[in-house]
């Protein structure tokens, strides 16, 4: 019988520091998988987000660059810029690109850069302490929406991937999970695609994660999936939301689509 | 021996223009040469003025509150900048749209109506061409010859113009002349 | 080639293609649009990269990443802007990559004004970021000293793996000066193999390369702060420039000034020295490293009564020249910060107040 669990070659050999039931190794793991599938290792430059990913290069094998919070898609354009020959891919949580980081994922995007974002959604700021996000969902409570978050005060959460399919520039926008393994699957055959299409210079490419945090969230990691499943999974529809082949055209709709 | 002249009129009468010609036309003939504008929202249509400063040694202060002369080429700017005119130097007015005098006794005061004659060589932008002309041809801050190689410089990329612009250089200083 | 007839912000872009680096990400604002303007249209041309960026803090991470893999990498701003993009400077030298940032200064403080200045002294050499930084500062005094500063730039960012700053008041950036594009100020390609995140198969090794700046440790943070000292360091001892000029005779009064300020110094200077009033003057070119050591020594001249420092701000090198003089002379300043730039005739002015 021959091995049936390999640890990819682009993940290093190392114990992560995320919580129990936390979803970032799964998609760390997905990332490295598709690197090593796709054989690219040695042109690959990561960035680090600020946010409970930022040590993430320490479970990595290849180029890494750590960046300010939110600023990683203006890092990754100049690198593309300068050196389109290399893969490049950002790692960011809702703070660090929903909040701080709006205007670069943004133009970023509306430029047509032509690199990755793998983009974790899990309704909170993880590395401070489970601070509201943008994403947040309605009435959930958090260190600094102690009573739920009231939408009349802060507004709805930010549907990133839907508001990013809105803009007119070519692009790959797609939405998946990460709560259990057929999920999982879908979300790594995204992932696979989003960096296909950059290596054949198609377009920029956004693999959006609705992902846990049972920490943060005061839950065991069986109900933080729950939750996920019951609260985050109706508001967050999966599906991809563009593909760089569709027409563009002003009426367009932004309506998922399933795929 | 440092020369510094002033051009100053309204945006769009091609002032910036007059004094790059002029600082071409001077670093061509081996001066050292500074030139400045007036920048900012002023710039919009509003007074724009610039300075080229030209002198045989290096430039120390390019910022000039008394310049040796002026080249005004419209009334709000010779209002405001000739009082400030070196005494013995040289304040050309455009006669074309200015009516009043420099106020000044001191200065070689020189009147062209360079509208007009911009008019009778078929295109009154070549106006700030033939003030340039005449105010060299009484001022000799540069030779008449190297203005006109400068000309040829600034209007390569639009080498239409430069026929006219040559008639323009003409008329300039045989009008400077008839004065 | 002969002299160019050209204006300092567009000098200053082509001096950058001279020097050798074709990367550049801007975001415009007045007085230095101009460097956008020409580059966009000469850099396609140069086989180079342009690209205006939706802020200066995006700009600022644009110039991260790109100098982050190695590649050369310049961005031009004015004073607010420069704010701005002074969190990504922060990391740019906690992560020694080499990079070139020229502020050509505006008045201040908040929108302030677009004419000349020189209120950034301190947001350049004492800082501006967060954290215990410096940049390696050069302030030209003419469009051709600007164009050679820019062009040794780079090879003294890639020395240091540090961003140098050309810190040039609003004059340079807006007047036409004959200009020079010197083949010897050229920057040598330079190895970067050892810690650019290139790409492991771009530099054909198994290691890879980080490039970051978060040292949750103590120890380890304190020790990468020393050794970005150590770097400070070398640059006072290494690349202090300055100008001394009518240093010979016996001068009483001593100035202090750089960029177009000091040419206009020189001016009075010069007419002082007509009316047989000596005064001398020290013209930092590199306003950090300060050249301490030549103000020091400048001061000993027995003649000397005071100093005077001379610029357009509120006298924020007044300190400097202070700790340089080290008490041995008073130090008096004299300025304006409005955007209108002091004449020869207000300087020579208050040389004469201060020894009266």
């Amino acid at each position: 019988m021959g091995k049936t669990f390999q640890k990819p070659e682009a993940l290093a050999d190392t114990i992560t520091h995320y919580c129990p039931g936390c979803t970032h190794g799964v998609a760390h793991r997905l990332v490295a998988e598709v690197i090593d599938e796709l054989d690219i290792r040695g042109r690959t430059v990561g960035i680090a987000p600020v946010g409970c990913a930022v040590l993430m290069y320490n479970y990595f094998t290849f180029d890494f660059q750590e960046a300010a919070h939110g600023r990683a898609p203006a890092m990754a354009t100049g690198i593309k810029r300068v050196r389109p020959d290399l893969v490049v891919f950002t790692y960011q949580g809702d703070g660090d690109l929903a909040s701080i980081g709006m205007g670069e994922i943004v133009h970023a995007a509306n430029r047509g850069e032509k690199f990755t974002v793998i983009f974790i959604n899990n309704a909170v700021y993880g590395m401070t302490g489970g601070q509201m996000a943008p994403t947040t969902m309605p009435d959930q409570r958090t260190t600094t929406s102690p009573f739920g978050r009231k939408i009349l005060d802060t507004g709805m959460p930010i549907k990133m991937s839907e508001m990013l399919a809105a803009l007119q520039t070519p692009a790959y926008i797609t939405r998946q999970t990460l709560l259990n393994p057929k999920y999982i699957n879908k979300a790594k055959k995204a992932i696979k695609k989003a960096f296909t299409y950059q290596i054949e210079n198609t377009c920029f490419s956004f693999v959006e994660l609705v992902s846990t945090c049972p920490t943060n969230w005061g839950m065991t990691p069986l109900d933080a999936i729950k939750w996920a499943e019951e609260k985050m999974l109706p508001y967050y529809s999966l599906g991809v939301f563009k593909r760089p082949e569709e027409e563009e055209s002003a009426t367009s709709s932004s309506s998922a689509k399933n795929g | 021996m440092q020369n510094e002249i002033q051009f100053a009129g309204f945006g769009g009468q091609g002032i910036m223009l007059m004094g790059q010609i002029m600082a071409q036309a001077a670093m061509d003939q081996g001066y050292e040469v500074v030139w400045i504008p007036s920048y900012g929202p002023e710039m919009r249509g509003g007074t724009a003025y610039c300075t080229v400063v030209i002198s045989d040694r290096p430039i120390g202060s390019p910022i000039i509150r008394n310049p040796k002369h002026l080249v005004a080429m419209n009334r709000p700017s010779l209002e405001k900048f000739a009082p400030a005119v070196k005494s013995g130097g040289i304040i050309f007015i455009n006669s074309s749209i200015i009516s009043i005098d420099a106020g000044r006794d001191d200065v070689d005061v020189l009147k062209v109506p360079i509208i007009e004659i911009a008019k009778e060589l078929g295109n009154v932008k070549a106006a700030n061409i033939v003030a340039l002309a005449a105010f060299v041809s009484r001022s000799q801050v540069v030779d008449f010859e190297r203005l006109r190689e400068s000309v040829k410089v600034k209007f390569a990329s639009k080498e239409k113009l430069i026929p006219l612009n040559m008639k323009a250089l003409e008329e300039g200083q045989k009008a400077a002349m008839a004065t | 080639m002969g002299k160019v007839l050209m204006k300092g912000n567009e000098a200053i872009g082509e001096a950058a293609i001279r020097a050798g680096c074709l990367n550049y990400f801007a975001y415009p604002i007045t007085p230095q649009s101009e460097v956008a303007e020409y580059l966009s249209r000469r850099l396609p041309e140069a086989g180079g990269v342009f690209l205006q960026g939706e802020s200066e803090v995006a700009v600022s991470y644009m110039i991260f990443g790109a100098a982050a893999c190695g590649e050369r990498v310049f961005t031009t701003s004015s004073s607010p802007g420069i704010s701005l993009m002074s969190e990504g400077i922060s990391y740019i030298t906690a992560a020694q990559c080499p990079a070139v940032f020229v502020n050509i200064m505006r008045g201040g403080p908040g929108l302030g004004g677009i004419l000349p200045s020189q209120a950034d002294y301190m947001q350049s050499v004492k800082g501006g970021g967060h954290g215990d930084y410096k940049l390696l500062v050069m302030a030209p005094a003419s469009v051709q000293e600007a164009v050679e500063m820019m062009m040794g730039a780079f090879a003294l960012a890639e020395k240091y793996r540090n961003p140098v700053m050309i810190l040039g008041d609003g004059l340079i950036g807006q007047m036409m000066e004959p200009v020079e594009f010197p083949d010897s100020l050229k920057a040598e390609p330079t190895n970067k193999d050892d810690w650019a995140t290139n790409g492991m198969a771009t530099r054909n090794r198994k290691r890879r390369n980080l490039v970051k700046t978060l040292y949750l440790d103590p120890e380890e943070l304190n020790s990468h702060n020393l050794m970005l000292k150590a770097k400070y360091e070398q640059m006072e001892r290494e690349e202090v420039r300055y100008e001394a000029y009518n240093v010979d005779g016996d001068y009483r009064v001593l100035i202090v000034s750089y960029g177009t300020m000091s040419r206009v110094c020189r001016t009075a200077i010069d007419n002082l020295k007509e009316q047989g009033f000596e005064v001398g003057m020290i013209r930092p070119q590199t306003v950090f490293p300060f050249p301490k050591t030549a103000i020091y020594a400048a001061v000993d001249r027995q003649s000397c009564r005071a100093v005077l420092c001379v610029e357009m701000s509120m006298g924020q090198m007044v300190e400097d020249v202070e700790r340089s003089v080290s008490g041995r002379r008073p130090v008096h300043w004299y300025g304006k910060c409005g955007g209108e730039v002091p004449t020869p005739e207000e300087v020579m002015e208050e040389v004469r107040k201060i020894v009266k």
